[in-house]
């Protein structure tokens, strides 16, 4: 089944309040999939710096002495903010290109959630409760985030296997649904150089969206195209920098339900994820319509893109 | 007046003290209130009784429901008054996916818009729908009235048996072996009754009815054993 979340503020009074009302939002949704769960927040924070969100099985040793190291390697200041078995790796902006393939150098172990300057990923195996709590993403503050509980369907149940999988710098995706193309789909576009790790269906759905826009298209004409090129059931959740977008399947037999206030808009794959939104008794709510794409930007005003 | 507080009690006694209602209850008004989206909200229910939901609801709610009247003062989560056998159930928001599903008998109306797969595989059961309806709705239905007052998705009424599909606006496609048929005076009876039940604001005279061509492989009697 599998269970999404997504929530963009539009008001700036609920920022410190983000990382609780999604992680209440998260929970909710713990029996459409307790395999794993994660979060994406953009913690709006960068102060003109990125970062790289690295996860370790030993973290007690891993991370030990992996600041210097990387210092070294990226010969630039890098400082490490160490939360349960991940790792928020900062960096001047310069530096994000050539760090994935220096943390590799620097040790090979690590594995990498989320590259970008705002975006921080934070997934594991377990409940989602307990993956929220060892994180402690109620703290986090931040202007939007996706989340996701997983029943996993088409890999193995891995922290890699947990979505969200990060597309390309600040952006990220989750999945409800199943790919049925996913295999031959890897294969292209290993073949034209995408880096694809798992063998999750949703990073095939991740590398393409990433593949797409590598070559000129906007997230928005990249879902778009998704509705051609991917087989299967899906809803998809994305966050970018500062828009936050939803697209399902032409089928939609994948559940989902979107509120919007004048203070957010809202994403649940049940209604239930909802309830304790503020003003959702008045809320606009509805549920999307099949093979549309919607989004919402912080960029300009927050608007709604319908696409065909 | 019954009260029954989600917030207070388990959905499983909820649904226990309505199922224990005998058909000669004098406890015939229920009132359900905090159901926050939660599933299976008055399920099952087989008494004379008149139930309202104060709140949106999830899935299955007033699934499977004989002779009862369930009122949902809200919207409505997937598979709402799937498969009712008879009564009424009326959704005072939007009802989402397969609303109706395999429904019996009974009246079930949805004063918003109701989702794709709107009354599929519909056997007998009548469905009322105020707004629009979404993509392959009624498939496969075998028996029945589905009467929407706007709207209807693509693929209305694919591989349809014997159900009548009466729609006020447009159809974006027919599905397979489905066709516009012509409005007869026994039809617009039985969909003049149906928009009164339903108090719903249209004239018969407004909707285009839609039925089986009865060409398909199973209505060839070539086919059959």
């Amino acid at each position: 089944m599998c269970g999404i979340v997504g929530l963009f503020l539009k008001d700036k009074a609920l920022e410190p309040q983000l990382g609780a009302m999604l992680t209440k939002m998260l929970v909710t949704m713990t029996d459409r999939g307790p395999d794993s769960a994660g979060i994406a927040i953009y913690a709006n924070n960068s102060d003109g710096k990125s970062k790289i969100v690295v996860q370790s099985d030993e973290p007690e040793t891993d991370f030990e002495g992996f600041e210097l190291a990387l210092s070294t390697a990226l010969d630039a200041p890098v400082s490490v903010k160490i939360t349960d078995t991940h790792a928020i790796v900062s960096m001047p902006e310069d530096k994000l290109q050539n760090a994935p393939k220096a943390i590799t150098a620097v040790n090979p172990a690590l594995r990498m959630m989320s590259r970008g300057d705002t975006l921080e990923i934070y997934k594991e195996v377990g409940l989602p409760k307990d993956v929220a709590a060892r994180f402690e993403i109620e703290q986090m503050v931040g202007s939007h985030g996706i989340g996701h509980t997983r029943m996993a369907t088409e890999s193995a149940v891995t922290t890699m296997g947990a979505h969200p999988f990060n597309t390309g710098d600040d952006q990220c995706l989750v999945h409800n649904g199943s790919l049925s193309n996913h295999a031959s789909l890897r294969r292209k576009l290993r073949r034209q150089g995408i880096h694809i790790e798992t063998d999750n269906d949703t990073e095939v759905g991740a590398a393409y969206l990433t593949w797409k826009m590598n070559n000129g298209a906007t997230l928005g004409e990249a879902l778009q195209s998704s509705l051609d090129d991917l087989d299967g059931f899906f809803t998809f959740v994305v966050g970018t920098k500062d828009g936050f977008g939803v697209v399902r399947d032409p089928i939609a037999c994948k559940p989902a339900v979107m509120a919007e206030t004048d203070q957010y808009v809202a994403f649940g794959s049940e209604y239930r994820a909802l309830v304790d939104l503020p003003g959702i008794e008045t809320a606009r709510v509805w549920e999307p319509e099949p093979a549309t794409v919607y989004f919402w930007s912080h960029s300009h005003q927050p608007t709604q893109e319908k696409a065909a | 007046m019954q009260t029954l507080d989600l917030a207070a009690i388990e959905l499983r006694e909820m649904n226990a003290t309505l199922h224990s209602q005998a058909e000669t209850t004098n406890q015939t008004a229920w009132e359900i209130v905090n159901p926050k989206g939660a599933h299976a909200i008055a399920c099952g229910i087989d008494a004379p009784i008149e139930v309202t939901v104060k709140g949106s609801t999830g899935y299955y709610c007033a699934g499977m429901n004989k002779q009862a009247t369930i009122n949902i003062k809200g919207s409505a989560g997937p598979g709402v008054a799937e498969n009712m056998m008879s009564g009424k159930v009326v959704i005072e928001g939007d009802a989402s996916q397969y609303a109706g599903a395999t429904g019996h008998g009974g009246l079930l109306v949805i004063k918003g818009n109701a989702s794709s797969r709107c009354g599929i595989s519909m056997k007998g059961i009548d469905i009322v729908v105020h707004g629009n309806i979404g993509h392959m709705s009624a498939f496969m239905a075998q028996s029945g009235n589905l009467v929407v007052c706007g709207d209807a998705g693509e693929a209305l009424g694919d591989s349809l048996y014997e159900a009548r599909l009466f729609v006020r606006g447009s159809v974006k496609s027919l599905g397979a072996d489905c066709i516009e048929k012509e409005m007869r005076p026994e039809h617009l009876a039985i969909l003049a009754d149906l928009l009164e039940q339903a108090d719903a604001d249209a004239e018969p005279e407004e909707f285009k009815r839609y039925g089986s061509a009865r060409q398909l492989y199973t209505f060839k009697i070539d086919n059959a054993y």
